[in-house]
């Protein structure tokens, strides 16, 4: 023991510096891409006429096609170089964030996290109407300072390279995250696996959170919820529809991250189905977008690409699938074990397309402190992507009594 | 409706019988491609554990993929199943491939035997020589079999499936076709995995000829022990709720540990997919050689700890040598058939799911049944269960070596088993 603790000395001098980043990706990265996209094999077509086998082969075909003929990754590496994004070390890993600050002095800082199968590529939209209210419908002491972060293993941020980086530890960063910028008082915000993380942080409540907002009720994922109401039905039948036909990815990647990792890695095309195969809102919403050139909101084309196209240029879609394992052996380790309180003030948003309706009575079982909650009438699992205005609205509303 | 009727093809639906001789030919370009594609994979960074907790490990599909890429020789599945007799004929509308070998013994008993996922014909061809010729394997002359090794629709060499419909059920109904086309009027059937749902399908459907069947996965289960397995996916009311958790309660009492091994066999990530959505998937097993063969070393944790020593330390277990373990990956991407072979999971999840929605109970099993429990496979059924899910059980045995590629890894133990499981219906 005492020799680990001299030899600890050495490597517990971290480098806290904040360092400025931008995006520059080798043109051969994106010939070979094109190269791998145009050379894909392919499988016979469904014989369904639905989503009822999987991503339809008129998706992806046309998905493959556009990718390889009219889509452009230099236009989202330039918007995401247009804002001002960093990277610093904590917790032995390289964390990559956009941070922008607003002009007005007030503004709450906000720390938003996205989830799987997204990016910060999900939340790009919502930056101005964040921090730039007034241009956006908004009024000045609607404004925040944003810092979205990449959680380790997705996009810019360095892989975990040990084992532990469950939701849980990536809330303890965060944290750092924010002290480390100057934020003293500041509030977070996540859906899916960022609803996760977001969530963690509420229960850690580290000095400066002063309160959560989450579009994905996590609860949900733990444990049976009460049905003794009609929307509390439906919500359960909608989690139990979930999970007896579209779970395996779910699965797959909280058990077998590494077997799937391979295919990820390998094909494109394999990729972008895998990450189209979310939920069967979002799915058809795509669909509609490629096939019908109906996007619905902001889920285009070129933004679904964006985020396909950042995975693969990134090389992320096997550590990203490992978070699942993480927080897989995270709750079976606490099984049975209640996760520790949340008493910070909580705020949460009902999205009508997201895989169950959340009612309200669940929200307050489960979080004592309901601050906000409001049932909306756009926008599905990926809000911030899709409907960007109303979940800023939504964002604003949340925190109001909080600034 | 009249102008459905007119507009088929009179040429159409005239069925074709016939059985005409087969060969493979795999063109040079496509294996070309393979290796191209496998030399030019793109890695993940190595799993976080040293085991295989997290799935196929980064090491031993790196030796894989070197082996299948420079050591391997592609020629090896067209030579293996070119050298044995190879048969197409038409039946239900799909085109089936088999292999049939007919034993030099006159009074040999014809048997059907099917292969399961991720297999092939591939891990039942060391079984032939065995099987249809007794005397030189260590048999006698009333041990022999006439064999017939066809695939299933959507696998290997047989044609995929353009319809929905076909699940076990289906296949069953195709193999007792394919026996009478070939003229056999008394006969037996063996399967394991995926092969052994067919052949349950196939001994309750008990077509003329069938006398018997012999299953190396157990494929149905006593109603405690699915309740326990599949209950809390049923869609169900509150008091069948209550009768599905009392008879669970008494199964997991009973025998929590094979309970808990055929569990968690419903749990495995390939098998909540396949059934859900083997489109999605199949974009990735087709287009990606190391990630179709990840997929399919991830079957469980037996075979894969076997296929595993014989790639990294050089000691294979019995049959599943690393050329015999490339050759059936070979032939799934050669034919293209990783997504068509997924779909029989979504069909038969289906029909299930369809059966106990309409309250329907699978119709009652009364031919001869035999069972043996490799001590390598998913589960070990405990006799108790293989005698309340098949009431005329006339053989159980419990064997000390093989898993769930019996077959595969001991074609001599796997063929033992089969002579003395059907001896009595000789």
């Amino acid at each position: 023991m005492a020799k680990e603790t001299a030899s600890d000395e050495v490597t517990i001098i971290h480098d806290t510096n904040v360092r400025p980043f931008r995006i520059d990706v080798p043109q051969e990265a994106l010939d070979e891409l094109r190269h791998r996209i145009q050379a894909t094999r392919w499988p016979s077509k469904e014989l369904v006429p639905d989503r009822s086998q999987g991503v339809q082969l008129a998706t992806m075909q046309e998905l493959a096609r556009f990718w390889t003929t009219e889509y452009e990754w230099r236009t989202a590496e330039a918007k995401l170089n247009a804002l001002p994004q960093f990277k610093t070390e904590i917790d032995g890993l390289d964390i990559h964030f956009i941070h922008v600050k607003s002009k007005h002095e007030d503004a709450l800082p906000l720390i938003m996290t996205h989830g799987w199968p997204g990016s910060v590529i999900e939340l790009l939209e919502t930056v101005d109407p964040l921090t730039d209210p007034t241009a956006h419908g908004g009024a000045v002491d609607d404004a925040f300072h944003l810092v979205l972060p990449s959680v380790p293993g997705y996009g810019f941020s360095s892989e975990p390279t040990e084992l532990g980086w469950w939701a849980g530890r990536v809330a303890q960063a965060w944290p750092e995250l924010m002290r480390r910028l100057g934020y003293t008082r500041y509030v977070a915000q996540g859906g899916d696996v960022g609803a996760a993380i977001t969530d963690a942080m509420g229960r850690l409540s580290p000095e400066g959170l002063v309160g959560i907002h989450t579009n994905l009720f996590v609860p949900a994922l733990g444990g049976t919820m009460p049905t003794d109401s009609e929307q509390e039905r439906a919500a359960a039948e909608q989690i139990a529809v979930f999970r007896a036909t579209g779970f395996g990815y779910f699965v797959e990647q909280a058990t077998r991250p590494q077997t799937i990792g391979y295919a990820l890695l390998d094909s494109p095309i394999a990729l972008a189905a895998w990450m189209l195969d979310h939920d069967t809102d979002s799915y058809y919403k795509i669909a509609g977008a490629f096939v019908d050139g109906e996007p619905s909101g902001n889920l285009t084309r070129d933004h679904i690409l964006d985020n396909v196209t950042l995975y693969w240029l990134t090389a992320t879609g096997a550590s990203a699938a490992r978070s699942y394992w993480e927080s897989g052996q995270a709750q079976a380790k606490a099984a049975g074990q209640a996760p520790p309180p949340m008493t910070l003030p909580f705020g949460f948003t009902t999205f009508p397309g997201e895989i169950w309706r959340t009612p309200r009575s669940w929200v307050e079982k489960a979080y004592p402190n309901v601050s906000y909650f409001n049932e909306v009438n756009g926008g599905g699992h990926f809000a911030a992507w899709e409907e960007p205005q109303l979940f800023s609205a939504e964002v604003r509303a949340a925190f109001r009594s909080l600034r | 409706m009249e102008k459905d009727t007119a507009s088929i093809d009179p040429v159409e639906i005239i069925d074709d019988t016939s059985v005409k001789p087969f060969r493979v030919d795999f063109p040079q370009e496509s294996i070309d491609d393979l290796r191209r594609r496998i030399t030019t994979a793109r890695w993940p960074s190595k799993e976080l554990v040293e085991d295989a907790s997290q799935g196929v490990q980064s090491k031993m599909l790196q030796e894989l993929a070197r082996y299948w890429a420079t050591e391997y020789d592609f020629g090896r599945v067209t030579a293996r199943l070119n050298a044995l007799p190879q048969f197409t004929t038409e039946i239900d509308g799909v085109t089936v491939r088999f292999i049939h070998v007919k034993s030099a013994h006159e009074n040999a008993l014809p048997l059907i035997m099917t292969h399961g996922w991720p297999g092939s014909v591939i891990e039942l061809l060391e079984t032939i020589g065995p099987l249809t010729d007794p005397t030189a394997h260590g048999g006698n002359a009333e041990d022999a079999f006439d064999l017939v090794l066809p695939s299933i629709p959507g696998y290997g060499l047989s044609a995929q499936p353009t319809q929905l419909g076909w699940d076990p059920g289906r296949v069953a109904r195709a193999w007792a076709e394919l026996m009478r086309r070939l003229g056999y009027r008394r006969y037996v059937a063996q399967g394991g995995d995926q092969g052994a749902s067919v052949t349950d399908a196939m001994a309750r459907q008990a077509p003329d000829g069938l006398v018997g069947i012999h299953l190396s996965l157990l494929s149905a289960f006593p109603t405690d022990v699915g309740a326990a397995i599949f209950g809390g996916l049923l869609p169900v009311g509150l008091f069948k709720r209550i009768v599905i958790d009392v008879l669970a309660h008494h199964a997991k009492k009973k025998d929590p540990a094979a309970l808990e091994a055929a569990a968690a066999v419903f749990k495995r990530g390939y098998i909540v997919e396949m059934p859900e959505h083997p489109q999605t998937i199949g974009y990735a097993l087709t287009d990606t050689p190391v990630g179709l063969a990840a997929w399919m070393l991830d079957h469980d944790a037996d075979s894969y700890t076997k296929i595993s020593r014989a790639f990294l330390d050089g000691q294979p277990s019995g049959g599943l040598t690393r050329e015999a373990v490339v050759d059936n990956m070979t032939l799934y991407w050669l034919t293209n058939t990783a997504t068509s072979s997924a779909r029989l999971y979504w069909e038969q999840f289906r029909a299930i799911f369809a059966s106990i929605a309409s309250g329907e109970k699978p119709p009652k099993l009364s031919l001869p049944v035999a069972f043996t429990v490799f001590p390598g496979e998913l589960f070990q059924p405990p006799r108790e269960w293989a005698e309340k899910a098949y009431p005329n059980l006339i053989y159980f045995n419990e064997v000390d070596k093989g898993g769930h590629f019996a077959a595969w890894e001991e074609p001599e133990l796997f063929t033992a088993e089969l002579r003395a499981a059907f001896r009595s219906l000789r």
